[in-house]
């Protein structure tokens, strides 16, 4: 597990961004909840496709997706963010809701739209797309869906 | 969307609306002519499938353990052993009713399942998705100038927040400092959208408990804000104003005496919804002891804003985590105590007149000077300029076409809405445009709290309950 710092907006506080493995996500995450990090403000997915070389700390391999957590602390005013990076042939990590059981809805829109799949999870269905919709349309490799523009008097589609 | 008729997915139709349909209609009698309107499978055509609250025989055990809190109450990280939880698991006295999407109560277009047992609510859950035009993928294809104007469409009673947490993480990236006027400017519309947005949800929580006085009062009160954005922004919802490197424009001439006229028109009117229903008995019979959260539940269920508040917790980002000016402003947060939906009316009614109170500390304070920063790269060149000026009208070109580029990173940056922590996640590769935008949505995460809000509640409830979290669609959608 690596750790930086980043600066803040304002440069007055300070960030800590840990790069867990995916085998030891579970742990630091579980490392953050036992530590004071009550609640999880966010996560979401990002899918590199296009933006391999990326900055990413020494030892941390950079994968095609990254699913990243963010986690608060009320009683220490602390966010930490852990970003994990995750396979393109096998996107799959394991699921946060034992720990933090907010994660649900959050889990099933980065399934939803990025198709990463969460083990554990109780009900990882699609949440914002309808049900028998085909791919997952956050991924890079998904074009984006365009309405022709209809002009006066030309000749339409049928 | 697809609208093909889609087979049986093996979880069949939902009960409870299973009825409505089939082919075969009231019998006819013979040689009467009747034109019948096939409509096959309309329950397929419409089904969510396995979005949808299924039977209890359908249910695995973790998902019906959460339905019934059972996550929730587990000590940290425990292992939850489905055989232990103690749910039943048939019961023919319960039956699946479905609320929505098209129902006026859910202001917008939520859809709920609710499970009852007579008239008591066991289960809850919440189909959403009807709103949603894929904003974030949008985000990626528009230049960061272009991107406000996307951003501000999501969560429709808060316009200026989202464009304010948009920008903040857009700066943060571009490290820009912002001259002293726009960061007040911005607190000052921030309030005033604050104010907007907790006199709509006053309107339309009056208009769900039968309360139409309020509803009109409510609504006539964010006109008089509306009409201020109009004067200052040139439009009354998504207005685009707050952009990264400051405000678009000056406030207009004499927006001191509006915004007075605004502090303490609606001031006294607090003091008259008061009367109309802090008071009232019926209106507190309705609401109190209802829609009870507690803060473990609510800390587990990342609920933040007002409905973390009501719980007891006092948590509220411009306090505790201050961002723009909030430090330099005296204010109060309002926390509650039951966590009921009276709370949650308290905390949003005090909050109008905490807002109102850094309203009339930002008149004192705001600084003169410029509106935006002074960073050519990021704020296009005053008119006068581009006459003049070669580069100025370079600089003015490349703006509104490529826009420009961020340094490569990503950021998180939160602000406090209306409705809760609203954050924005932004990854930079360098370019003109955002490589990825997430923004988590409040309302989004919030209604994961409404299982747990209308449990053991009566199904009369529900509606008062739903208005409490205070979800906006387009927020919950995006």
């Amino acid at each position: 597990m690596t750790t930086t710092e980043v600066p803040k907006s304002g440069g007055t506080q300070v960030e800590e961004v840990a790069f867990p493995g995916r085998d030891r996500y579970l742990e630091v995450v579980a490392d953050y909840r036992g530590s004071g990090f009550e609640t999880c403000s966010d996560l979401c997915a990002v899918d590199y496709l296009r933006h391999p070389g990326r900055r990413l700390p020494e030892g941390v391999a950079p994968e095609r997706f990254e699913v990243v957590v963010n986690l608060l602390s009320l009683s220490r005013r602390q966010r930490v963010r852990v970003r994990v990076q995750v396979p393109e042939h096998d996107p799959a990590v394991p699921t946060l809701f034992p720990l933090y059981p907010g994660v649900e809805a959050m889990e099933r829109e980065a399934y939803d739209l990025m198709g990463i799949s969460f083990e554990g999870h109780p009900d990882l269905t699609r949440i914002l797309m309808p049900e028998d919709w085909e791919g997952h349309p956050l991924r890079k490799d998904y074009g984006v869906g365009r309405v022709p523009v209809q002009f006066k008097e030309a000749p339409g589609p049928r | 969307m697809s609208t093909d008729v889609r087979d049986d997915q093996g979880a069949g139709p939902p009960a409870g609306t299973g009825a409505a349909t089939g082919p075969g209609a009231a019998p006819v009698p013979e040689g009467v002519a009747v034109r019948r309107v096939e409509r096959p499978g309309l329950v397929a055509e419409t089904s969510e499938g396995a979005q949808e609250l299924s039977e209890r025989e359908r249910t695995a055990d973790v998902e019906l353990g959460l339905e019934v809190g059972s996550v929730l109450r587990l000590p940290e990280g425990a292992v939850v052993d489905p055989s232990d939880m103690n749910v039943e698991r048939r019961d023919d006295e319960t039956m699946i009713i479905n609320m929505g999407p098209q129902h006026p109560s859910t202001h917008g277009v939520l859809r709920l399942m609710l499970e009852l047992q007579g008239e008591t609510v066991l289960r809850t859950k919440p189909v959403i998705g009807y709103l949603h035009t894929g904003m974030e993928k949008t985000a990626e294809e528009l230049s960061y100038v272009q991107g406000a104007t996307n951003v501000t469409r999501m969560d429709y009673l808060s316009p200026l927040f989202n464009e304010l947490v948009y920008s903040l993480a857009v700066e943060a990236l571009l490290e820009v400092e912002l001259p002293p006027r726009a960061v007040w400017a911005r607190m000052l519309l921030s309030e005033l959208n604050r104010l907007s947005s907790h006199l709509m949800w006053m309107a339309t929580n009056g208009m769900d408990l039968g309360s139409t006085s309020m509803m009109i009062y409510g609504f006539r009160e964010r006109e008089m804000v509306l009409a201020f954005f109009e004067k200052t922004t040139g439009l009354r919802m998504n207005h685009n104003f707050i952009r990264p490197g400051g405000i678009a424009a000056d406030l207009p001439d004499g927006w001191e005496d509006d915004v007075t006229v605004i502090c303490d028109t609606v001031e006294t009117r607090t003091y008259e919804y008061d009367e109309l229903l802090t008071g009232q008995p019926i209106f507190r019979e309705r609401v109190e002891g209802v829609g009870t959260l507690t803060a473990e539940e609510a800390l587990a269920l990342s609920a933040t804003g007002p409905l973390l508040r009501s719980t007891g917790i006092p948590w509220d980002m411009r306090r505790t985590m201050p961002y723009l000016a909030y430090d330099q402003v005296d204010f109060d947060v309002i926390v509650g105590t039951y966590g009921d939906n009276f709370d949650r009316y308290a905390i949003r009614l005090s909050e109008i007149r905490e807002s109102i109170k850094i309203l009339r500390q930002v008149i004192e304070k705001m600084p003169p000077g410029d509106y935006r920063t002074s960073d050519r790269k990021v704020t296009p060149p005053p008119r006068a300029r581009i006459d003049e000026s070669m580069e100025a009208l370079i600089h003015h070109f490349k703006i509104f076409t490529e826009g420009f580029e961020v340094p490569e990173g990503e950021v998180y940056v939160a602000v406090e809405s209306p409705r809760g922590e609203l954050g924005c996640y932004l990854v930079s590769d360098g370019g003109p445009r955002p490589y990825r935008l997430h923004i988590r949505a409040p309302s989004f995460v919030n209604l994961q709290t409404l299982p747990v809000l209308l449990r053991g509640g009566l199904v009369a409830d529900a509606v008062a309950v739903i208005s409490s979290v205070d979800p906006v669609m387009g927020d919950v959608d995006r």
